[in-house]
């Protein structure tokens, strides 16, 4: 056998650099999509009520009432449409102009002084689960806190629950989701763009000249994978610039720590790629597994977008063969956190023994010759 | 000892349930040039893989200048130069890149770089396109690239499949003088392909069909079977077409080709000749006594032409058209941004004639005939088919017009049966005339078993049938085929030709592209086309006289089209 050249895998590495440089395709996966990818995550995605449409019923005028829903319209969570009588509001909900309503009725003070009664009646558009609840969480916080102010007015004191929220105070999604859109970018680049090219040298017939002259496996799959690795970096430098600078996440952990997570990241993603590859060796084929065992689940799976906990007991299972699902913990954790190796470690361990898997799977298929 | 030949044990090849080779046992001696010849789907490019290493035989034994190709592959590759049929190099890296990549990969010491480059450059004429992109090479540049990319290093057996495919003759002479230059120097080179005239410049030749090895030494041992056998008429009075029917029917003929406006024959081994002598006679004709050729040699080996009748000749009613040309196009042009495709092309195709397009790939000719099928708006100039204006009424004019895609190429997801009814229903014919019309050609054919099979697993011949079935069912008076033939058995291409001939005896109109020399004999007239222009136009022997010279006196269809490119570029240089 001939052993591994340092000059067959630097003309490797350097044929695959400059096949980069010249196709646009490939420069735009790596650059545009995570720039694209990253303001999709920031801005149109978002887990936070905010200026949600609402209508206030004020049926009541009261001194407490008011204060009611002035808290209402005063809040930036909501966009209020102030109404005397529930009829005004009610078709504007049907109409899909209100998301929901909320009516204070005529006995509010009664019911404010009566323990067990419901403050307020919510009537929320039943597509929005979430929002009911929230509303009427928020109409019994603005209670409370009206209440707790009159109540210190009077002298009276009472045992009041002030939530802190650690790590995300102001529970912005944007904070826990533009990390985890860096496991989405590295797992495009790594993943689909390396099982292109490897089903494009297939597909064109370039492996066919490759395969015939000394180069070995090892020196192949090096030389390709490289340069590829050296893009992730670069775009996972890229989308965490932005990160911190343009949509200010906080950045509590060191950038070493991160690159030092993503470099290992690489290894399952890149794996992978060449196991599509080596079995799809056509980009058609190549670009479907890839989105279908890379991309979603790292997008649906990981529990970058839903809490994993959540999930069905299958779905959780299969969580554990993501190596996203490891990654965002890492991400969040240095975002948010800071370096606790304690957290990062077992998770960067568990990254490494996907990758191994992966790695070996696609090399045990990879063979120097044609037969499949 | 012939440690720098390639020997052949037994060698079997299987892919899943198909054989694509079966037991070829032979040796490939050193320093000599081998043609591994054999029509599409023979086994050429799976042997070539397996000699490559790339492929492990499922049975036997093979090795290369001694070594193994299954044990020690890892030599293989260090001793072989292969350039696969497909262009195995890199479109987006220059052509100096790629040379430095193989550079690399095949170890050629750095010290020596310099020299080899400049030699190779030198050898393949490609130093003033160093700095080009690969993917902007001409088809027989890539070649020449690809030959120096397998020549680096100095393999001592160079394996090069079907280098001469989408090659113009000019590139393709030029690589067999390379290669003779390179057998000189003790390397061994096996060249493989599908065109059975390259056969004759080898000096051993392996023919294949149908995965078995039907013939190994050299081409002269094989051509020389049939001496005394092989008979030209030249000129015959009258239809030549009709006069090859009735020759080929006689028994002791066993094929027979037209050439031109001669038509030759081979007779079967020990044959009187009386009848053919009387056939030529009565057309004012002799018939002569000719060298027979590889071609000959490799039918008669398979038993011999199909015979001369067309059934589905037979079945077709009269054609007449009423315009005086069946397509006729002006100054027709068509350019892609700067790139102009083609250029002006003028020429009248008379009704019943076998009109071909002949030229290199990327001379213009896919875009002409785009042009004249509908499928492609001309930029400037007319074309009409069948006197009707494509400009005016593109539809009218592909109603009257039948076209048959490279190689027989069918829909494979659907079956025969659905075939036909698409390609019925597609050209407006419906209810009872459409159920007629398709079991007639059913019936025709012989299709009738084969109705719920995909068209891939059908016999090549069976596919033909199909093919032509499908591009015939509206009885189109005007006929294209795009390079019908090439690559294809010469016997399943004889009978494709009989049915084209019985075709035109009716008034079918038929036009052919080409680059395959064999398929412009058959045309009366031929439009020779380089660079998107139409350098020559003229019957296949006019065309020949032209470029006859005292050197040469009888040349080739081939050597006649290199002698017109040549003459056509002198003149442009001059101004």
């Amino acid at each position: 056998m001939n052993g591994v050249s340092a000059r067959r895998l630097l003309a490797i590495v350097k044929k695959e650099s400059l096949q980069i440089v010249r196709d646009p395709s490939t420069l735009i996966v790596a650059f545009v999509l995570p720039v694209a990818l990253l303001f999709l995550f920031a801005f149109a995605v978002s887990l936070d009520v905010r200026r949600v449409p609402l209508g206030v019923v004020l049926e009541c005028d009261s001194e407490a009432a008011q204060a009611m829903a002035a808290s209402f319209a005063g809040s930036r969570y909501f966009r209020v449409t102030p109404a005397r009588d529930r009829r005004e509001v009610a078709a504007q909900v049907v109409a899909g102009r209100l998301r929901g309503y909320v009516v204070i009725p005529q006995d509010f003070d009664r019911r404010l002084r009566s323990s067990d009664a419901a403050l307020v009646q919510v009537v929320t558009d039943g597509g929005q689960p979430m929002l009911a609840n929230f509303v009427a969480n928020y109409a019994r916080a603005a209670a409370t806190a009206t209440l707790s102010e009159r109540r210190d007015g009077a002298g009276a004191g009472g045992i009041v629950l002030q939530p802190r929220f650690w790590f995300n105070p102001e529970l912005e999604s944007r904070r826990a989701l533009v990390p985890g859109a860096i496991a989405i970018v590295m797992t495009m680049i790594g993943v689909l763009l390396t099982a292109l090219v490897v089903a494009r040298e297939w597909e064109r017939g370039t492996m066919e000249g490759l395969l015939s002259t000394p180069v070995t496996l090892i020196e192949l799959l090096v030389g390709k994978l490289l340069p590829y690795f050296a893009l992730g970096m670069l775009a996972t430098a890229i989308t965490a610039t932005l990160a911190v600078t343009l949509f200010g996440v906080p950045m509590r952990g060191s950038a070493l720590t991160l690159f030092v997570a993503a470099a290992v990241f690489m290894f399952p993603a890149l794996s992978q790629g060449v196991l599509i590859s080596v079995v799809a060796r056509n980009q058609f084929t190549a670009s479907q597994v890839a989105m279908i065992s890379a991309f979603l689940p790292t997008f649906l799976l990981s529990g970058f977008l839903f809490e994993i906990a959540a999930m069905p007991a299958p779905l959780r299972f299969i969580s554990y063969f993501v190596p996203a699902r490891y990654f965002i913990a890492i991400l969040q954790t240095v975002f948010l956190v800071g370096d606790v190796w304690s957290l990062i470690l077992p998770q960067l361990a568990a990254i490494f023994a996907l990758g191994a898997l992966l790695f070996l799977a696609a090399r045990s298929r990879l063979k120097k010759n044609l037969e499949r | 000892m012939d440690s720098a030949g390639v020997t052949l044990d037994n060698v079997s090849k299987r892919f899943g349930a198909v054989e694509a080779l079966h037991d070829v046992s032979a040796r490939i001696l050193p320093g000599r040039l081998t043609g591994l010849v054999g029509p599409d789907g023979a086994g050429k490019t799976t042997l070539m893989r397996l000699m490559a290493g790339l492929l492990t035989p499922s049975a036997g034994e093979i090795s290369v200048c001694g070594f193994d190709t299954v044990r020690e592959q890892a030599r293989i590759a260090d001793l072989t130069g292969y350039m696969p049929q497909r262009f195995g190099l890199y479109e987006d890296l220059t052509v100096l890149e790629n040379m430095r990549l193989y550079a690399a990969l095949r170890e050629l010491p750095e010290g020596e770089q310099a020299d080899a480059f400049a030699r190779l450059l030198a050898f393949t004429r490609l130093e003033p396109f160093t700095e080009r992109l690969a993917g902007k090479l001409s088809g027989g540049m890539k070649q020449k690239l690809g030959l120096a990319c397998a020549l680096m290093a100095q393999p001592r057996v160079l394996l090069l499949d079907e280098p001469g495919v989408g090659v113009d003759p000019l590139s393709r002479q030029d690589l067999w003088r390379m290669v003779r230059e390179l057998t000189r120097e003790g390397m061994t080179v096996v060249w493989s392909t599908a065109y059975l005239d390259e056969a004759e410049q080898c000096e051993a030749v392996l023919l294949c069909n149908g995965g078995r090895l039907a013939f190994d030494g050299p081409p002269g041992e094989l051509t020389a079977r049939l001496a005394g056998r092989a008979f030209r008429l030249a000129n015959p009075r009258g239809d030549r077409r009709a006069l090859l029917t009735r020759l080929v029917q006689l028994p002791e003929v066993s094929d027979g080709v037209i050439q031109g406006s001669a038509i030759r024959v081979v007779v079967r081994e020990g044959a009187a000749l009386d009848g053919v002598c009387a056939l030529a006679h009565a057309a004012d004709s002799e018939a002569e006594p000719v060298a027979p050729c590889f071609e000959d040699a490799f039918v008669d080996m398979l038993g011999g032409g199909p015979g001369g009748v067309s059934l589905l000749a037979e079945r077709m009613p009269t054609v007449t058209l009423d315009a005086g040309a069946a397509v006729r196009c002006e100054r027709l042009t068509r350019r892609f941004g700067d790139f102009v495709a083609a250029e002006n092309v003028d020429f009248a195709v008379t009704p019943g004639e076998i009109f071909g397009l002949l030229g290199p790939n990327g001379a213009g000719k896919s875009t002409t005939f785009k042009m004249l099928c509908g499928l492609l708006k001309p930029s400037a100039g007319m074309a009409q088919v069948a006197g009707i204006d494509l400009a005016r009424a593109a539809s009218d004019a592909k109603s009257r017009l039948g076209y048959m895609a490279q190689k027989f190429s069918l829909y494979g997801l659907l079956s025969v049966r659905q075939n036909l009814e698409f390609s019925a229903g597609v050209y407006g014919l419906s209810g009872a005339e459409k159920k007629a019309r398709v079991a007639e050609m059913v019936e025709t054919f012989d299709l009738g078993p084969f109705l719920d099979a995909a068209p891939a697993e059908l016999a090549l011949g069976y596919r033909q049938r199909l093919a032509l079935s499908c591009a015939l069912m509206h009885r189109p008076p005007v006929l294209f085929l795009d390079e019908p033939t090439s690559g294809v058995d010469p016997v399943t291409r004889r009978e494709f030709w009989t049915h084209i001939n019985g075709l035109v005896r009716k008034g079918v109109t038929v036009l052919v592209t080409t680059h395959f020399m064999d398929e412009a004999e058959y045309c009366d007239r031929i439009a020779l086309m380089v660079r998107g222009r139409v350098i020559a136009l003229d019957t296949p022997d006019a065309l020949k006289a032209r470029a006859a010279s005292a050197q040469s006196p009888t040349p080739t269809m081939e050597e006649a089209f290199i002698a017109l490119i040549r003459a056509s570029e002198k003149a442009e240089a001059q101004p």
